[in-house]
């Protein structure tokens, strides 16, 4: 029986204690153990960007972080994202511009395109693409994806 | 095969002792982008994680004696938004803003970065150019060695059990100075480089250089550090003749295989190719400082 | 049984209110939101984790399996084998099924399952499949398609026999069958051709690519009862091939699809199901599978590798006479590729009279392809549209208009037989010569390239129910996956039909035990198949509206009409009465006459084929061979877009799966057999930055059988992209490469070798 480990880690604001294996990633833990399902599993090895979360203010995979580093940290993830019945202007503008299909990648594109917009308001259509090319999407060709950023980017600008 | 056991000592001793006491794999953590990958296909059973971004030194950017001391577990992100040491060591920063995505730099390090010793690692042949040094420290004691000794082959590094790198050191600037570092990659991001050409090179009032180093990645088992291609700009105004007997050297140096990524002979003929637009861009950069 | 529906009832005057706008999807706020559960998002109490152990080798005979450490780990709740799985004999469809399931005799591919563990927790389970022990016998092996056709290949499966080969009956052989496909008299066409160019060409195996990797959950109650929930495009022939090689009736298995995160033909075929629902039944609690990143590259179908060699000829006047081909598709270890595609698909968007075509399947010791967009054919398609580019260049004709020249039209005889109705591959043709990019110049330096594209469509068995609640909103359940989004164009076309907002319809994705059979999600049947049994029922549903309205205004039947929502009185002479809704009606008569259900089961035929014209720009770094993707359109026509912002997306979608499958996608094998690139990282798919917008004019030639006049899009998109692409780089350096992916160090070879004098 592999030792367990005693992670007290905030999700979205909300304190959890936790017991998890060492080898258990964040990813693992967030929606087994949590089942906060929202971040998805596209890979584990960030390559996909599926899995993105913030964590203390930071934008990373939360498959390339064990568990036991949360401990003491503050995690956010797409079920956060809204605030009650008020969508962020990315989720709004991703619904009304259709940038997604699947929605499989949408969590982890989300969480990412929000980070950027905190650190450039005004991105050009090229630092979106960089910015957010540690997130495959196989159906939209990114198209939709790209454009519903830049709206809303210009939005929040106007606001 | 016993359990993994996972510790985050908050000082460097504590650490040595942990590694230089267990008796399976150990692994140093630090950004956990390859060790995690590595451990989840399988490639390894580590008996010991050892979490050192707990200890102050390795986390912290300092300006010393003139030059920069950058903790070995410094994240690529944080690396990348230090206004000073962008403007210090772009090259260096070229490389680093390469190890994959924004995600993925969120947590990479440096230290990660050169001690899992892939051939092809992005930001060891700026780090390598540069000249920086490696602070060690282990059971021993500390010792400082050029960067370029640490990688000994595919997955291999010259550090001892019990040994781990706490910061690096990146020397004063002489001025009028530049560095640069290009890869290939078939995609504009996310990929392993088939080539990459890290270049620092220092040019006189007249704008001759007169100092330079030239490393190539992801062409042999380790970094190559090439005397010849710095012999070809050495002297010189870096001008087209130059650059040409550069991308010679570089490609005659080259020891690369065939692999996934890329075929001998597309090595060969690309880093010569490389090195001559990363020459460009430090020449660039080095006229301008 | 459909009642209402033996014309589609098209009006190509009808004035449409919500059809051809672009509402928010219904599904898309769980999705934005992290709720929408997707095929790993579902948890049962006393769950297991199951994970699969699969073969390291990629041909061996399987002598013996002890799984007797593996079930005495404390934890572990069932080990399952190939005993534990009915016999079905070998060569026949369900022997073939069983056994990519899990390897019986053999173990066919690298990744093939041996064995399956159920335990507590993964690193359980993980520590119980290293004490299973697989005693192998390794065998000589071989991967590549042509290398399997050689006398001397490792054979596969000694019941194979080459079917369509007279003389084939005693000969062991990995070649599965020979298809011949011709019409009229392609060397006497030949004869009359001016100009005549033939090529080889080659194409590797990719993948999908779907992000989300197969996963599923099974329970077994103890009278057998199943239920599963997963990820699938096929919901009902997962469940009707469970019921064959499981042995359990159809009807007491029940499968409930979850949001599907991308599936593009993947998902059609299952590989974790049966396993779950073993364990399940043999632990006597849930159970969970789900697969990593490297267990979907090792273990689920890509796509078929090709090789083929194509020839056509024309006149002068720019009348192609010929055209002939020789292909042959790699199926991996078992049959099944759809192969028989390519040679009905390939040059069927022109008129040709005179075809020949000879096509292979071949087995060989890689996972068992399964279907991609257009299976079979955007590989093949690669190298006709680069003949046809060269013919144009040869005699002097721009390369839309030799198209053009050619064009299939209504009429047209196909040498599959189906005899083409309205089509609109001139149409698009012509808007493709007008529009902005191609009339636009070229940056100097830079390549353009077109291709064209066409897909059958499908139609096929579909169920649906729509059912009017009291509050008089509107529910439809829909057994087809939805793939992409195709939930809100359904309740679009429902919406329209009643009258009502689109925001009072919703659409379920309903289990198998709720509908009839219905046909897997592909061929681009959804939104048509769906659409046209969806607006029967709501036209049955308006039939028995007006019925009640005419009761409770006591007149006869036909003294009431159905207009926009509302039942009104035919004209002033029936009486005076306010018009109902159907929330009126549903109200005032639900408790009394019952609730307004319809349901339509139907073999959706009339499926309008689509074409497309693809144009792009591409700039090549001679010293590198790295291509840039400059500037992309896509003109194809949807018939009638029901929601133009989803039209575009598929077409944007595909696009940017070819401008991967053209540069850099492809599957890298060692010496060894084994998989060498089983991750994101080394199989190179387009990110963000790789690809510019994607632009979109969607032509609309309406298909009468549809009663909104759309036709399926989802394929064609995929179809002339790397032909589209190639023709640009040929463009830009002067050599159009043949060889699939075009990815930089073979493109730095050929221009290399060109300026050697070397090669062609």
């Amino acid at each position: 029986m592999t030792k367990k480990y005693h992670v007290t880690t905030t999700v979205n604001g909300d304190e959890y204690e936790v017991l998890c294996e060492p080898q258990q990633s964040l990813l693992d833990v967030l929606r087994d153990t949590l089942t906060l399902t929202g971040t998805k599993e596209g890979c584990a090895t960030g390559d996909c960007g599926a899995c993105s979360v913030v964590v203390d203010g930071r934008l990373v995979c939360s498959c390339l972080m064990l568990a036991v580093e949360a401990d003491g940290k503050k995690v956010e993830t797409i079920e956060g994202m809204a605030k009650d019945e008020d969508l962020h202007p990315l989720q709004k503008n991703f619904l009304e511009f259709n940038g997604l299909q699947c929605g499989i990648c949408t969590p982890g594109i989300l969480i990412a395109a929000r980070e950027l917009l905190k650190r450039n308001p005004d991105p050009t259509e090229t630092e979106v693409r960089y910015w957010l090319a540690g997130n495959l999407c196989r159906c939209t060709g990114y198209d939709k994806i790209i454009r519903s950023v830049l709206v809303t980017a210009k939005e929040m600008r106007g606001s | 095969m016993a359990d993994l056991r996972y510790e985050a000592p908050e000082t460097l001793n504590a650490a040595v002792a942990l590694l230089a006491g267990a008796s399976g794999m150990t692994r140093v953590l630090a950004g956990g982008t390859d060790v995690i990958v590595q451990m989840e296909t399988d490639l390894i059973e580590p008996e010991l994680l050892v979490d050192i971004k707990k200890i102050p030194e390795v986390r912290q950017i300092a300006a010393e004696n003139g030059g920069w001391r950058v903790g070995a577990a410094v994240t690529g992100m944080e690396l990348v938004e230090h206004a000073a040491f962008c403007k210090a060591w772009p090259g260096v920063i070229d490389g680093v803003k390469l190890i994959g995505s924004i995600q993925v730099k969120g947590r990479a390090t440096m230290g990660g970065n050169l001690c899992n010793a892939s051939p092809a690692a992005d930001s060891v042949p700026a780090l390598v150019a540069a000249g920086a040094t490696a602070r060690i420290v282990g059971p021993k004691g500390t010792r400082d060695v050029a960067v370029e000794t640490i990688p000994t082959g595919p997955g291999k590094t010259s550090l001892a059990k019990g040994e781990f790198i706490a910061s690096f050191f990146f020397p004063k600037r002489p001025a009028h100075s530049g560095d640069a570092y290009l890869r290939f990659t078939p995609r504009t991001e996310m990929d392993i480089a088939v080539v990459g050409v890290g270049i620092n090179l220092t040019l006189d009032g007249s704008g001759t250089c007169t100092a330079a180093r030239v490393a190539l990645g992801a062409v042999a088992p380790t970094v190559l550090l090439v005397n010849d291609a710095a012999k070809a700009l050495i002297g010189t105004k870096v001008d087209a003749a130059a650059l040409d007997k550069l991308a010679t050297a570089a490609s005659a140096a080259c020891r690369p295989i065939d692999d996934k990524r890329g075929t001998k002979e597309y090595r060969i003929k690309v880093t010569g190719v490389i090195a001559k637009r990363a020459a460009q861009i430090a020449l660039e950069r080095a006229r301008k400082s | 049984m459909a009642t209402i529906l033996e014309k589609s009832g098209f009006n190509p005057d009808r004035k449409l209110k919500i059809v051809g706008s672009s509402p928010v999807k219904h599904d898309g706020l769980d999705k934005v939101t992290g709720r929408a559960k997707f095929g790993a998002d579902y948890f049962l109490p006393g769950m297991l984790v199951g994970k699969v152990l699969r073969s390291p080798h990629a041909h061996a005979n399987i002598r013996s399996i002890d799984i007797s450490a593996a079930e005495a780990l404390p934890g572990v709740k069932a080990v399952i084998t190939r005993d534990d799985f009915p016999e079905i004999k070998a060569g026949t469809p369900q022997g073939d099924v069983t056994r990519n399931v899990i390897a019986r005799e053999k173990a066919l591919y690298e990744g093939h399952p041996v064995a399956a563990v159920a335990a507590i927790s993964e690193s359980i389970a993980k520590k119980a499949m290293k004490l299973i022990k697989v005693d192998y016998e390794v065998l000589p092996h071989v991967i590549d398609a042509v290398e399997a056709m050689q006398p001397g290949a490792p054979i596969l499966h000694d019941h194979i026999r080459t079917k369509g080969v007279k003389g084939a009956e005693n000969q062991k052989t990995n070649v599965v069958e020979r298809l011949d496909l011709s019409m009229g008299d392609a060397d006497k066409g030949f004869k009359e051709a001016d100009v005549i160019v033939e090529h080889e060409y080659d194409s590797k195996p990719m993948h999908q690519g779907y992000i989300e990797p197969q996963a599923c959950v099974a329970t077994s109650t103890e009278d057998g009862q199943i239920e599963l929930w997963c990820c699938t495009q096929a919901p009902f022939v997962y469940r009707d091939r469970l019921s064959e090689i499981l042995k359990i009736d159809a009807s007491k298995i029940n499968v409930q699809q979850s949001e599907l995160g991308g599936g593009f033909g993947g998902k059609t075929g299952f590989y974790t199901e049966p396993l779950a629902i073993m364990l399940a039944r043999k632990s006597k609690r849930p159970v969970k599978i789900t697969l990593t990143r490297a267990e979907v590259f090792r273990g689920t179908g890509p796509v078929s590798g090709t090789k083929s060699r194509v020839k056509m000829g024309v006149r002068k006047d720019g009348r192609i006479t010929a055209a002939e081909a020789e292909l042959v598709f790699q199926t991996g270890a078992f049959t099944g590729s759809m192969f028989s595609n390519a040679p009905q698909a390939m040059f069927t968007r022109y008129d040709l009279e005179n075809i020949k075509t000879v096509s292979y399947e071949v087995v060989s010791n890689r996972p068992k392809v399964n279907s991609f967009r257009a299976p079979c054919v955007p590989q093949i398609v690669f190298g006709v549209e680069g003949v046809i580019d060269e013919l144009a260049r040869k005699i002097g004709m721009d390369p839309i208009d030799l198209r053009l020249k050619n064009a299939a039209k209504e009429g047209y005889k196909t040498i599959y037989g189906d005899v083409f109705g309205p089509i609109g591959f001139v149409e698009t043709l012509q808007a493709a010569k007008k529009c902005e990019h191609y009339t636009s110049p070229k940056k100097p330096g830079t390549g353009r390239g077109v291709a064209a594209g066409f897909w059958f469509n499908r139609g096929g068995e579909t169920s649906t129910t729509l059912n009017l609640a009291p509050d008089g909103t509107v529910t439809i359940i829909i057994g087809t996956a939805d793939v992409a989004g195709s939930r809100i164009s359904i309740s679009m076309m429902a919406a329209e039909e009643l009258g009502v907002p689109v925001d009072k319809v919703h659409v379920r994705l309903a289990d198998t035990a709720s509908l009839g059979f219905n046909r897997v999600t592909a061929g681009s049947r959804t939104t048509y198949s769906v659409g046209m049994t969806v607006v029967d029922s709501a036209r049955q549903c308006i039939k028995e509206l007006t019925r009640r309205a005419a009761q409770i205004w006591k007149v006869p039947d036909e003294g009431v009409v159905f207009e926009d929502g509302y039942c009104r009185p035919a004209s002033s002479n029936v009486g005076d009465f306010e018009p109902l809704s159907i929330a009126d009606i549903c109200k005032k008569t639900t408790m009394s006459h019952g609730a307004i259900v319809a349901s339509t089961s139907m073999n959706v035929t009339g499926a309008g084929p689509g074409f497309g014209l693809h144009i792009v720009d591409v700039d090549v770094d001679r010293e590198t061979g790295a291509v840039q993707i400059l500037r992309y359109t896509v003109v194809e026509d949807a018939g009638k877009a029901i929601h133009r912002l989803q039209v575009e997306g598929q077409y944007q979608g595909g696009a940017v799966q070819g401008i991967g499958w053209a540069l850099n996608e492809e599957y890298i094998y060692g010496a060894d057999g084994k998989l060498q690139n089983p991750g994101f990282l080394d199989y190179r798919m387009p990110v963000a930055s790789d690809v510019p917008m994607i632009g979109t004019e969607i032509v609309e030639v309406p298909n009468p059988r549809h009663p909104f006049g759309l036709r399926g899009v989802g394929e064609v998109p995929v179809v002339p992209t790397m032909a589209a692409i190639a023709n640009a780089i040929g463009d830009c350096i002067g050599i159009r490469p043949t060889s699939l992916p075009m990815s930089p160090p073979k493109l730095l070879k050929l221009m290399d070798d060109a300026k050697k004098g070397k090669g062609r």
